[in-house]
């Protein structure tokens, strides 16, 4: 279950004089905790982007996956982004995440404000509309059935539609945009704004960090898109990262690189497969990397709030 | 159930504009305002709420297309459904023949479901035992944290895994752990017989597990951390200054301030328990064979998307989803028993 969270930075910066002072045993142990979780995360993720930078004799004399750096080589990623398969997956899954989060993010924000207020026209059935499917699972036939029968197979928007509104992202939303003050709202419209001029320019400004979370949410859906490509996609050419990647290192084939690296001093042009593997690995990871630390400060601040309550 | 029980999933928004809600302080000036309106002709609000209601229409549409109109075309388990009797899945729907029960009870006759069923009930069993408490120990210590920066950093660190693909996620463990991995690697050079975790199915379910916790036990954590910041810090003074020890402190104020959240996601994961999610498995299922990584969901896939057998798959989709719904239900019933909030209640 996801969540999303607010702002409250209430925090102590030192130990409460009433506490007792901390044993060295225990102290020992939550560092020696803490300090394998970090590196459980981070060690694999290093090994990962030093094999794929690595040269053939490096990852010949280590005899495999790669933990301390040798030789600098980037060719790896010179022959992935040469024109083959993984040029047109990276492609392909950079269209669908900017295509599928706008629609989500477009169609969830002006939803949440068409229920932001009780009492309006068809409110409650409306809401329940949305809630219930929390408690209806609609069945991996029938949803295979609907999605081919509207004739998306092998199109991007089959990957998009179904699940491009999540009830609980817009609930979080609807949350936000309800606590924003009724006075700021009225008074526009006592000026004469209508509903869509005080979404865009008072709702949402105040509203931003929550917007860019679930943002953040429906991107990296669409990024780490994989069973409903494997449903829906049998197009080659229209195959998103994450099937690639399946393929590579999971179903073990042979990548499908062009192999034309550009002729540069110290770029070869046949990089070991390991090297190549890995660097799709990094390709895959490094949006998420990218796009986190500029989210993760709206949600690091401190508390949750949304449909989890408690 | 009315649909009124829902509300309360609302959150707080809705919570506030519950009338028997209006708690401490509340102002009594919305309520009559909401009357009010109901009173109001249709017309008048239509011509006054109509920009909400384009601006809700959107998703409502796509939402009853992809979760509504599948969730009605699950009736196709009570059918021979045959996809070729029509141009499209609604006309071959009118065409094919009614068969009552027939779909399930091919479905209760055939052993490879029940292997399913049990497997996916104790993989969701062994991680309610071994993974659904972590996340509460991790937000714990990391609460005992005093340094910020220290906290902030690991923080950081182990939410970001919760972004990774499960086939990102696998292809770590792989490399890692897997027969060509890191640490066959490491034991082969020490002289040592490496074995394969990713290929074993008798461990199968420690494997799964594992990835899980690696990916998600920092995510988990947040619920918990939210929580217990806001468990009142004089509750934790006055009991220390009565004579209660950090454990005592740990069982009498942390853990009761903790539990409607972890009661919340209990009832959650127990109308969840026949899914325990599906790529991660689907991803592993070639590598360990069915036998172990036949999960209720992979099963439907193979048995009946892959193999055209659509009257089949829809009927063990419908036994999941009234099974869930039904467990869903229970606990949450049973919550309201004991005393605690669960996910909706009446209002």
């Amino acid at each position: 279950m996801s969540a999303v969270v607010a702002t409250r930075a209430r925090r102590r910066a030192t130990r409460p004089v009433w506490e007792e002072k901390p044993t060295v045993i225990g102290r020992s142990a939550k560092a020696l905790i803490l300090t394998l979780l970090v590196l459980a995360v981070l060690f694999p993720m290093w090994s990962v982007l030093v094999t794929s930078l690595a040269s053939r004799s490096t990852i010949n004399e280590a005899g495999g996956m790669v933990v301390v750096p040798r030789e600098f080589d980037p060719s790896a990623y010179f022959t992935i982004f040469s024109g083959g398969q993984v040029t047109q997956a990276v492609w392909t899954s950079t269209l669908l995440t900017v295509m599928g989060t706008a629609v989500s993010l477009g169609l969830t924000v002006l939803a949440a404000y068409g229920l932001s207020r009780p009492g309006s026209l068809g409110h409650r059935p409306l809401l329940f509309l949305f809630l219930l499917t929390f408690l209806i699972y609609p069945g991996l036939v029938p949803s295979y059935l609907v999605v081919t029968g509207l004739g998306l197979k092998n199109s991007l928007w089959s990957l998009i539609l179904p699940t491009a509104i999540s009830a609980f992202n817009l609930v979080v939303i609807r949350a936000f945009f309800m606590n924003v003050p009724s006075e700021l709202v009225d008074s526009a419209r006592i000026d004469g704004a209508g509903e869509f001029r005080i979404l865009l320019r008072i709702v949402l400004p105040l509203s931003k960090a929550v917007v860019a979370v679930v943002g953040l949410f429906y991107a990296v859906g669409y990024w780490n898109v994989y069973f409903n490509a494997v449903l829906y996609i049998d197009d080659n050419d229209k195959l998103p990262i994450q099937r690639v990647l399946q393929s590579y290192i999971l179903a073990g084939q042979t990548p499908h690189v062009t192999g034309n690296a550009p002729n540069l001093p110290g770029i070869s042009a046949y990089p070991p497969t390991l090297a190549i593997k890995m660097a799709v690995v990094v390709v895959t990871v490094i949006p998420a990397v990218l796009v986190y630390p500029f989210v993760q400060r709206h949600f690091t601040k401190g508390v949750i709030t949304g449909a989890v309550k408690g | 159930m009315s649909a009124s029980d829902l509300t309360e999933l609302a959150g707080p928004g809705q919570r506030g504009q519950a009338p028997d809600a209006g708690g401490g302080g509340a102002p009594a000036a919305p309520r009559p305002r909401k009357a009010k309106r109901g009173r109001r002709p249709l017309r008048t609000r239509l011509h006054r709420d109509w920009p909400l209601l384009v601006m809700t229409a959107p998703a409502a549409v796509l939402v009853v297309i992809f979760h509504y109109i599948p969730a009605l075309g699950n009736i196709i388990a009570f059918q021979d459904y045959n996809p070729f009797l029509g141009d499209n899945p609604f006309e071959a729907f009118i065409h094919s023949d009614w068969i009552g029960f027939g779909n399930f009870q091919t479905l209760f006759e055939d052993p490879a479901f029940w292997d399913a069923v049990v497997n996916t009930l104790t993989i969701t069993l062994f991680q309610l035992v071994f993974f659904f408490p972590l996340p509460i120990f991790l937000a714990i210590l990391l609460n005992s944290v005093v340094s910020g920066k220290v906290r902030g950093f690991v923080q950081s660190v182990v939410y970001l895994p919760h972004f990774f693909s499960w086939v990102l996620v696998v292809t770590f463990f792989v490399q890692m752990l897997g027969g060509a991995g890191l640490l066959a690697q490491q034991l082969r050079e020490a002289g040592l017989q490496p074995w394969d975790i990713m290929t074993n199915p008798d461990t199968f379910i420690v494997l799964v597990t594992a990835e899980g916790i690696w990916k998600d036990v920092g995510w988990g954590a947040i619920v918990f951390l939210a929580a217990l910041s806001a468990i009142d810090q004089n509750l934790y003074e006055a009991a220390a200054a009565d004579g209660a020890g950090r454990w005592r402190r740990l069982w009498h104020i942390t853990l009761p301030g903790l539990r409607p959240v972890i009661v919340l996601l209990l009832i959650l994961r127990l109308g969840d328990a026949l899914s325990v999610g599906f790529e991660q498995y689907i991803l592993q299922r070639e590598a360990v064979g069915r036998q172990a990584a036949e999960v209720l969901d992979t099963f439907v896939y193979y048995n009946a998307i892959a193999t055209q057998q659509w009257g089949l798959g829809a009927a063990a989709g419908l036994f999941k989803g009234v099974v869930g719904l039904v467990l869903i239900l229970v606990a949450n019933k049973l919550a309201h028993k004991l005393g605690e909030q669960g996910v909706y209640q009446k209002i």
